[in-house]
């Protein structure tokens, strides 16, 4: 437990109403979207409101070494935000103020718990988008998903939380504030630190305020569903699409088990005996272009058996998507212990992918529907389990320690976009080697040397 | 593969015991929760406070550590969490899983009364309720003596009233400060201005209206306008008299026998009146007539298949008027912008809200303005604008900022508590809306048919 002292010392720097201490409030800081992980209550939630309250929260916590453990909204797939030793955990949520939308630089400022589509919402009117489209984008904040570095349905285009980030201020570990980066496109003073912060899982400082890069949004857009016999021809349309050079906004994949449990679900007229299906999206600023987009991947689509769906209103567009967006939901109906994995391939190895998901399924006798980014080979294997049954569960780990050994013997990464955190650390020496653990260590060391900061994501706890 | 297909397990109905009667039950609706959050999306007192216990994946998390031990019902912060919850299902409607939250909720306040008893306030009251009779002549006392505690507030054409200056003074943390604006309790109920059954020539269908508390006590006016209508259309209409409270607050706060005791009675009341089909003007009295009553009553061999019956016979009166009579379209004219809040109970538990906006634009003179989020909770949730007064204030602002920018003059809603909260809160926030059950310009459309001749 923390010392009162302390506690009263948190009361003072951000206000009383803003530290919770129930046991009733703190328990439901426990956890995040993660399946499957252990749960640790904290000792005490601060909620800050300015960058000069974060500073003295974490000078508080240098002297008396204290764990904090910054959260957004709760919402990432890696159980980065769990507060493993107890400790104190510091939400963003009221910080919450777009502080400015700049059109003319393409350009916004905010602090890091605006939510992503309240940031999209206020910078529509000037016909602009922030690309970066987490399936969480109603909820999740801009500050988590920054440091996590989010993905999404149209990372294949436009690319992934990482591309728009323009600059940053952030609260270091031994209290000092930095900024770096600002509204220009180009900038190559001192190391690259937002690509440092980014992705860093909220390990190694806290995000403050974040300016972030607007796209002038698409006006125009084609979809299209093609269903397949055979997982390879699926596969073949995604290489066929790339190589006819058309980059699309959208390249979405399911395998079989998931159409099933979508049509059972939704009932949306989905081909049950379909091996697998594509929901593309091709868009742009020219329609003619769109429309010359769109034609080159029905041909590639015809060439390799598909049968096509093309939507010609938004309402029909809508109903393609339902199938897209069922997915997660009818595959969570099948068990009360829902694991969505982000294992990721080279764009070629998709086939190889999704069979080998169907098989370590079989093998390990769990069920595994599998869905995804087909276009940037981001496949999100879902395991769905009963988390009372140990003798599945144990079933349920031996299938996802071979997914991830098999995404990596394809050349792949274990994750496409939800992050290490603690979910996936066990695995992380396969993939980088000792060398690149030793690294992760120094620069961990560097910036917080005594494991203030989330402690125990990513890097292991010092001493473990 | 092996295929485990527990939904149909999860949401099955329970044999005997039900989950008002026996926490444990609720566990499986706890467990299908993957805690994703998106439940953060859509809820109002989250919303307000950003406060993970306020929404429904944090109060779910507290069910968990409720039913594990770890938490204790006593805790009187578990009290305060589980009524901070307006109940207005909004979460349910974007949960993939499809968690029936109102169930888990209202299973654990059930649980905290059995535990612990009803505070004594609401044992008054909800004591009151069961008997018709006391309840009745106390809202008419009410309403006699309320010049006591209240003052007119002078708007043309309206029976509205605000606190006086000593009840504002030690009842504004209650939200009932001098800037209240209110309808009037009447000292003539709807049910005492109209006989028990009101006949039309040559009648085409028979069918009974639950008019509730507050359309009886608050709201007469819209009452008749229903009447009017149901004449205009041809059907003969049962209003009868031993029927009493909905019982949705009753059971809203965990009070499982009172609120059984309602529904029986109000089930023997319909039963009496031989008619086909119940009809209601507020969202609240029909999702306990849809939903709540043969859940309530699942365990019960002789009311339970009764509810089950009646549950496919309650009908919103724009639905009632769109799908069973066909109504006849209006030909007055009603000169009005006016924009359509979507009350919870209507929307999203009995899943109306196409029905009424039809109504509307079906009605001459009518421009009908779209706010940006219709279906987002007004900020009442019953009793909640009391208990917590500035959370229910600062959704009840966002609601008004909305309607605001539509332009309308006139906000109309399907649901009295809504319309009660709104014409508050447009008086405080807004520009003095006019605030309507929908229902009302389709009756004031007949009436102008005949003046314009």
């Amino acid at each position: 437990m923390l010392d009162k002292a302390v506690v009263e010392k948190l009361k003072e720097i951000v206000g009383k109403k803003n530290v919770l201490t129930q046991k009733v409030d703190v328990i439901t800081y426990s956890y995040d979207a993660t399946a499957d992980m252990p749960r640790q209550v904290p000792d005490i939630v601060v909620m800050p409101s300015t960058t000069e309250e974060v500073r003295k929260i974490v000078n508080l916590a240098c002297i008396h070494n204290i764990a904090l453990y910054p959260r957004g909204a709760g919402t990432n797939l890696s159980g980065g935000c769990i507060p493993l030793k107890q400790g104190v955990v510091v939400s963003f949520q009221h910080m919450n103020k777009i502080l400015e939308v700049d059109p003319e630089n393409l350009a916004a400022v905010v602090q890091p718990g605006v939510v992503i589509q309240d940031l999209n919402n206020a910078v529509a009117q000037y016909g602009l988008i922030y690309p970066p489209d987490p399936g969480t984008v109603t909820t999740a904040t801009m500050g988590g998903s920054v440091a996590e570095n989010s993905g999404g349905l149209r990372g294949l285009k436009y690319g992934v939380t990482k591309h728009y980030v323009m600059g940053m201020e952030v609260v270091l570990a031994n209290g000092n504030k930095v900024r770096f980066g600002g509204k220009t496109v180009k900038n190559v003073t001192a190391y690259d630190f937002s690509n440092l912060f980014v992705g860093s899982e909220g390990t190694l400082g806290f995000i403050t305020e974040i300016t972030a890069k607007l796209i002038p949004a698409p006006k125009y857009r084609r979809t299209m569903m093609a269903t397949y016999k055979t997982v390879e021809d699926a596969g073949n349309t995604v290489a066929g699409i790339i190589a006819a050079q058309v980059i699309p906004a959208t390249l979405e994949i399911m395998d079989n088990m998931t159409i099933k449990t979508v049509e059972d679900y939704a009932k949306v007229g989905l081909p049950t005996d379909a091996a697998a299906l594509l929901l593309i999206e091709v868009d742009g600023m020219a329609e003619l272009v769109v429309l010359q987009e769109a034609e080159a991947v029905q041909k590639v689509v015809k060439n390799n058996r598909g049968d096509l769906n093309v939507a010609t209103s938004d309402a029909e567009r809508d109903k393609l998507w339902s199938a897209r967006r069922a997915a997660l939901p009818a595959l969570a109906q099948l068990g009360n212990c829902v694991i969505i994995e982000d294992a990721t391939v080279p764009r070629s190895k998709i086939t190889n992918m999704l069979m080998a998901c169907a098989n370590i399924g079989e093998k390990y006798n769990v069920t595994i529907g599998t869905f995804g980014h087909a276009g940037d080979g981001n496949l999100h294997p879902t395991i769905l389990a009963d988390k009372n049954n140990k003798d599945e569960m144990d079933r349920v780990h031996k299938a996802v320690d071979e997914i991830f050994a098999t995404a990596l013997s394809f050349g792949g990464t274990l994750s496409g976009e939800h992050g290490i955190g603690i979910a996936k650390m066990k695995y992380l020496g396969d993939e980088i080697g000792q060398n690149g653990l030793d690294l992760m260590k120094s620069i961990k060391e560097a910036l917080d040397p005594n494991y203030i900061i989330n402690p125990g994501k990513m890097v292991p706890s010092k001493g473990a | 593969m092996p295929t485990k297909t527990t939904t149909t397990t999860t949401h099955a109905p329970q044999k005997g015991k039900t989950f008002y009667d026996d926490l444990n039950l609720i566990r499986k609706e706890l467990d299908t929760c993957m805690k994703c959050g998106n439940c953060m999306a859509v809820c109002p007192v989250y919303g307000v406070t950003t406060v993970e216990a306020g929404v429904a994946r944090g109060k779910i998390a507290i069910a968990e550590a409720v039913l594990s031990g770890e938490l204790s019902l006593d805790d009187p912060h578990v009290y305060e969490m589980l009524f901070n919850c307006l109940v207005c299902k909004s979460c349910m409607q974007n949960c993939p899983t499809k968690i029936n939250f109102d169930r888990i909720m209202l299973a654990i306040r059930a649980a905290l009364v059995r535990k612990n008893g009803l505070f004594w306030l609401k044992k008054m009251i909800f004591g009151m309720l069961k008997n018709p009779k006391l309840f009745d002549a106390g809202m008419k006392v009410g309403a006699a003596l309320s010049g006591i505690a209240f003052r007119d507030y002078k708007v043309k054409n309206e029976k509205l009233v605000s606190p006086r200056a000593p009840f504002a003074f030690v009842s504004g943390r209650l939200g009932l400060d001098a800037d209240k604006v209110m309808p009037e309790l009447t000292i003539t109920p709807f049910r005492d201005r109209v006989a028990e059954v009101v006949t039309v020539e040559h009648h085409r269908i028979k069918a009974a209206f639950f008019p509730g508390c507050s359309i009886n006590y608050f709201y007469p006016d819209t009452g008749m306008d229903i009447i009017e209508i149901l004449k205009e259309n041809s059907v003969e209409i049962h209003i009868p008299k031993d029927q009493n409270c909905c019982g949705v607050a009753v059971f809203a706060h965990g009070d499982v026998e009172s609120a059984r005791m309602l529904a029986r009675n109000n089930i023997d009341a319909m039963e009496q009146a031989g008619v086909e089909y119940i009809i209601i003007g507020c969202g609240s009295c029909g999702g306990c007539w849809q939903h709540d009553y043969k859940e309530l009553l699942r365990g019960d061999a002789v009311y339970g298949p009764m509810a089950e019956y009646w549950s496919k016979r309650i009908f919103e009166i724009s639905v009632f008027l769109l799908d069973v009579v066909k109504y006849r379209k209006p030909r007055g004219k009603v000169d009005a912008v006016v924009t359509y809040h979507d009350s919870c109970h209507l929307k999203k538990t009995m899943k109306v809200f196409n029905e009424p906006r039809e109504i509307l634009k079906n009605i001459p003179g009518v421009t009908f303005k779209e706010m940006s989020k219709p279906d987002a909770c007004c900020g009442m949730g019953g009793t909640y604008i009391l208990t917590h007064y500035e959370t229910g204030a600062e959704i009840g602002k966002k609601k008004i900022q909305d309607i605001n920018s539509t332009g309308a003059g006139i906000i109309t809603t399907g649901c009295p508590g809504c319309v009660m909260q709104l014409l508050d809160f447009s008086h405080r926030y807004g520009n003095a809306q006019k605030v309507r059950h929908y229902i009302s310009l389709l009756a004031e459309s007949y009436r102008n048919e005949k003046e314009d001749i």
